[in-house]
């Protein structure tokens, strides 16, 4: 597979860049952020992020989606990183429609993806508990109750968790807290009894918010998967989401990046633009390096997962980590190269700074991926 | 694998032709600089194997494998060389010949030379008959290579070459050289300069090599003291030379930026760290903050090579590699300075034997010194990142 874009991915990425650079800029998540919106996302951009076949670009084209794939869906959520655009499109069209894809039967796939790719529903995913991702550590507990299960446990960090229509919840029903064998994924109405929904505000101003549930009773028919089998299904939603994040990153640092070179060019000290000192100038030129490292490790593992490469999950902890080192340089940098004015709440660069600190540590780090890629390579 | 079935038979006939081709002892992993032919007329091969490895590889074009038949290469497709490559690396077989003239005159030749320099020249330099230096750097001459000053006067038919040029690798061993010299003093600084291709054992040459810190003595002082080369020799135009050896550092460059990812292997340093360290029953590197470095490092490495990857198929798709090749000079020779320092850690006092019983040339110690080389040659890091800085981002000048 070479790493580049075909003509198909080309007309996404070009649709996708005009898209939200139209609709959806810096501009939207500060009055999102300003005016505290109940919500806390524009649900007549989502709508039309749907009508653009984006919130379906990975669903597949029997379940109403437009089964573009990953590439495509990285392409979509880099161009979202340079805008900052908030919208369900990671906690919906990415992890939970690749959970129900992955491990939803014919029936769950027919009732919840046609309209998750509508955008008449938003399905979010309940599964971390530790505050430093470890996605196999699981206390939530689900017991055998009449014909289905009783839920009961605290998920302190579900993105998109207060506007969601359905939750995807992992629970364990056999083993110790961190064992992988003994997970298993259920499909919760939030309105339930026993459910409770906290929103969580955010240092990026993006939607968490803390899933509580105390008792809540499912159906054996809620079961997305099979009986202590949800690991494997969690892992791939995982794998999609972290590249698809690696994308944002990709994103937010270029976006970051290009600011400020032009910044560089613009601000005058000494009588001379800034950007004809070289102790600046060398930072930004390895800056430059960094970011088209961080685009082949994002590009190589979107290619991989639209493959079906058993060497996937490698290279989506690979960029996971690269892009998220990157994103958190890029935007420190860029901050620091605009001296005083970056760090005005009215200058947007701040945002970039806040974005890049979350998306780096959602779904783990360059420490966490580190270590499941030298684990990978057996050491 | 989306390969079509033109590709897929080239795959098997290449497999196959290497199978029976390489010699097992072309196979195994290269410990030295001895194990690494490089041609040209004082070569002595170090085993039967090595020469008919190269001369077998040669035959069929395969020490240059994309360049065209007519000058002595494999005229492969990009697809094609990839596969190559690929097979190659597939049984380990080490590369046939290495050469300057491979990974820098020839593509200059190719793009500058006129028909007569190219069929005088590039299928010896196929063949590994002729081994070149590159005389670039003079005393005054380093990052600020147009400052060079060793002059070509033209008398009749023959230019008269005056000069030194400094850190010329391997030129009492090379056959030939390429040249950047002054043929019009009186013009501005980069518009006055030549590219001139002369034999080392013209009348007037004379090298004396440098010992290195790493022990080894790669590369020389070279002097010129009324050289005759015939006004033939020169190539493109007068006074123009300042292209072609821009062009060519490019080619330079993206070879030592390259270096270290292909033959060595970037497996190897953790299964080095394994081997001296040894795991803990989690199966993780006993020493927890090294292997955080290794991590580190080998998550460089991989976006690196996939970086690489990633340029070499754009160029493929007619983007251009251009100022591209001092990202990859830059980062790939900061990665294996990086690289040589971890394999120093890892082998703790053992890897600072300097002599001993069972020395090899490729003994970390020295291996790790020579290693510092690779950001100055070819043109420092900061070279690099003011390239980038101007051509790439264009940020102003001081
Ligand atoms: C092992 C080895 C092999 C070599 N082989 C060859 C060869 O075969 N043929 C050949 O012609 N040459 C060869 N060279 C020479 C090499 O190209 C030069 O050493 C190199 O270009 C640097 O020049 P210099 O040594 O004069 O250092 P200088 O140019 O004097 O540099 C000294 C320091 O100043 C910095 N510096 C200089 N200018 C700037 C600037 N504008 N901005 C910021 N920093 C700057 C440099 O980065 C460096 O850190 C070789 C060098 C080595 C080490």
């Amino acid at each position: 597979m070479a790493l580049v874009l075909n003509d198909e991915q080309r007309m996404v990425k070009d649709s996708a860049d005009g898209f939200f650079a139209e609709h959806a800029p810096v501009s939207q998540l500060r009055k999102l952020r300003d005016s505290k919106d109940p919500d806390g996302f524009d649900r007549g951009l989502w709508a039309k992020m749907a009508e653009m076949g984006f919130a379906g670009v990975a669903i597949p084209e029997q379940f109403g989606g437009a089964g573009l794939g990953m590439v495509a869906a990285g392409l979509i959520q880099e161009a979202i990183g340079r805008n900052l655009t908030i919208s369900p499109f990671l906690s919906s069209a990415i992890l939970s429609a690749t959970a129900i894809a992955r491990g939803g039967t014919e029936e769950q796939k027919a009732a919840l993806l046609p309209k998750m790719a509508s955008a008449e529903l938003i399905v979010a995913l309940a599964a971390d508990e530790a505050a430093r991702h470890q996605p196999n550590q699981v206390a939530t507990k689900a017991e055998a109750s009449g014909n289905g299960f009783k839920l009961t446990g605290a998920k302190p960090f579900v993105l998109d968790g207060h506007v969601a229509d359905k939750l995807i919840v992992a629970a364990r029903t056999s083993g110790a807290d961190t064992d992988v064998a003994g997970i298993t994924l259920f499909l919760v109405d939030p309105k339930a009894a026993g459910v409770s929904v906290k929103r969580r505000w955010m240092v990026d101003s993006r939607n968490a918010a803390e899933v509580t549930l105390d008792g809540v009773q499912v159906d054996g028919a809620d079961m997305l998967g099979g009986l202590g089998e949800g690991f494997a299904i969690l892992e791939a939603a995982l794998d999609a989401g972290r590249a698809c994040l690696a994308a944002e990153m990709l994103g937010v640092s270029a976006q970051s990046f290009d600011v400020t070179v032009d910044y560089l060019k613009q601000r005058e000290q000494f009588g001379v633009k800034i950007g004809s000192f070289q102790a600046l100038q060398h930072r930004a030129a390895h800056l430059f390096c960094e970011v088209e490292l961080a685009r082949s490790v994002t590009l190589k593992a979107l290619t991989a997962l639209d493959a079906g490469d058993e060497r996937a999950p490698f290279f989506v902890a690979l960029a996971k980590a690269k892009a998220g080192d990157v994103c958190k340089l890029a935007t420190n940098e860029a901050v620091q190269m605009h001296g005083g004015i970056g760090m005005t709440d009215e200058y947007d660069i701040g945002f970039y700074m806040k974005r890049a600190r979350a998306a780096a540590e959602t779904f783990g780090d360059g420490a966490f991926h580190g270590d499941r890629l030298a684990l990978m390579l057996n050491y | 694998m989306d390969e079509t079935p033109e590709l897929a038979a080239f795959r098997a006939e290449t497999r196959a032709w290497l199978e029976a081709n390489c010699p097992e002892e072309m196979r195994q992993p290269v410990t030295g600089d001895s194990d690494v032919c490089w041609g040209g007329r004082k070569w002595k091969f170090k085993s039967e194997a090595q020469k008919l490895w190269l001369d077998r590889m040669a035959a069929r074009g395969w020490t240059v494998p994309e360049w065209p038949k007519a000058y002595g290469g494999g005229g492969l497709s990009k697809d094609e060389a990839k596969i190559l490559a690929a097979e190659m690396r597939r049984i380990k077989a080490r590369p046939p010949l290495s050469s300057f003239g491979i990974w820098m005159l020839g593509p200059a030749l190719l793009k500058y030379g006129n028909e007569a320099q190219k069929l005088e020249h590039l299928p010896r330099i196929a063949r590994g008959e002729v081994r070149w230096c590159q005389g670039y750097s003079e005393p005054g001459a380093g990052s600020d290579l147009a400052a060079l000053r060793t002059s070509a006067i033209l008398d009749g038919d023959e230019f008269v070459v005056n000069g030194q040029k400094v850190w010329t690798s391997y030129a009492d061993r090379a056959d030939w050289i390429f040249c950047l010299v002054r043929t019009d003093p009186a013009a501005p600084k980069h518009l006055g300069i030549s590219f001139l291709l002369f034999d080392m054992e013209s009348p007037g040459v004379t090298t004396s090599p440098i010992k290195l810190i790493s022990g080894y003595s790669p590369f020389c002082q070279t002097f010129f003291d009324n050289v005759r080369v015939p006004k033939a020799n020169l190539v493109g135009e007068p006074g123009k030379g300042w292209d072609i050896a821009k062009y060519l550092l490019t080619h330079e460059r993206e070879m030592i930026g390259g270096m270290d990812m292909g033959s060595t292997g970037r497996d190897s340093m953790h299964q080095m760290a394994k081997k001296a360290i040894g795991t803990s029953k989690s199966g993780k590197l006993k020493d927890g903050l090294l292997r955080a470095d290794i991590v580190r490092h080998e998550i460089n490495a991989y976006a690196f090579g996939l970086t690489m990857e990633r340029v070499k198929d754009e160029a493929k798709a007619g983007q251009g590699v251009g100022a591209l090749s001092s990202m990859l000079k830059y980062y790939g020779t900061e990665l294996n300075k990086e690289r040589q320092e971890l394999l120093m850690s890892i082998g703790g006092s053992d890897s600072l034997t300097w002599e001993g019983e069972d020395k090899r040339d490729g003994d970390p110690a020295r291996t790790w010194l020579r290693s510092r080389a690779n950001s100055i040659e070819g043109g420092t890091s900061e070279v690099q990142l003011n390239i980038i800085a101007k051509r790439v981002l264009q940020l102003p000048g001081a």
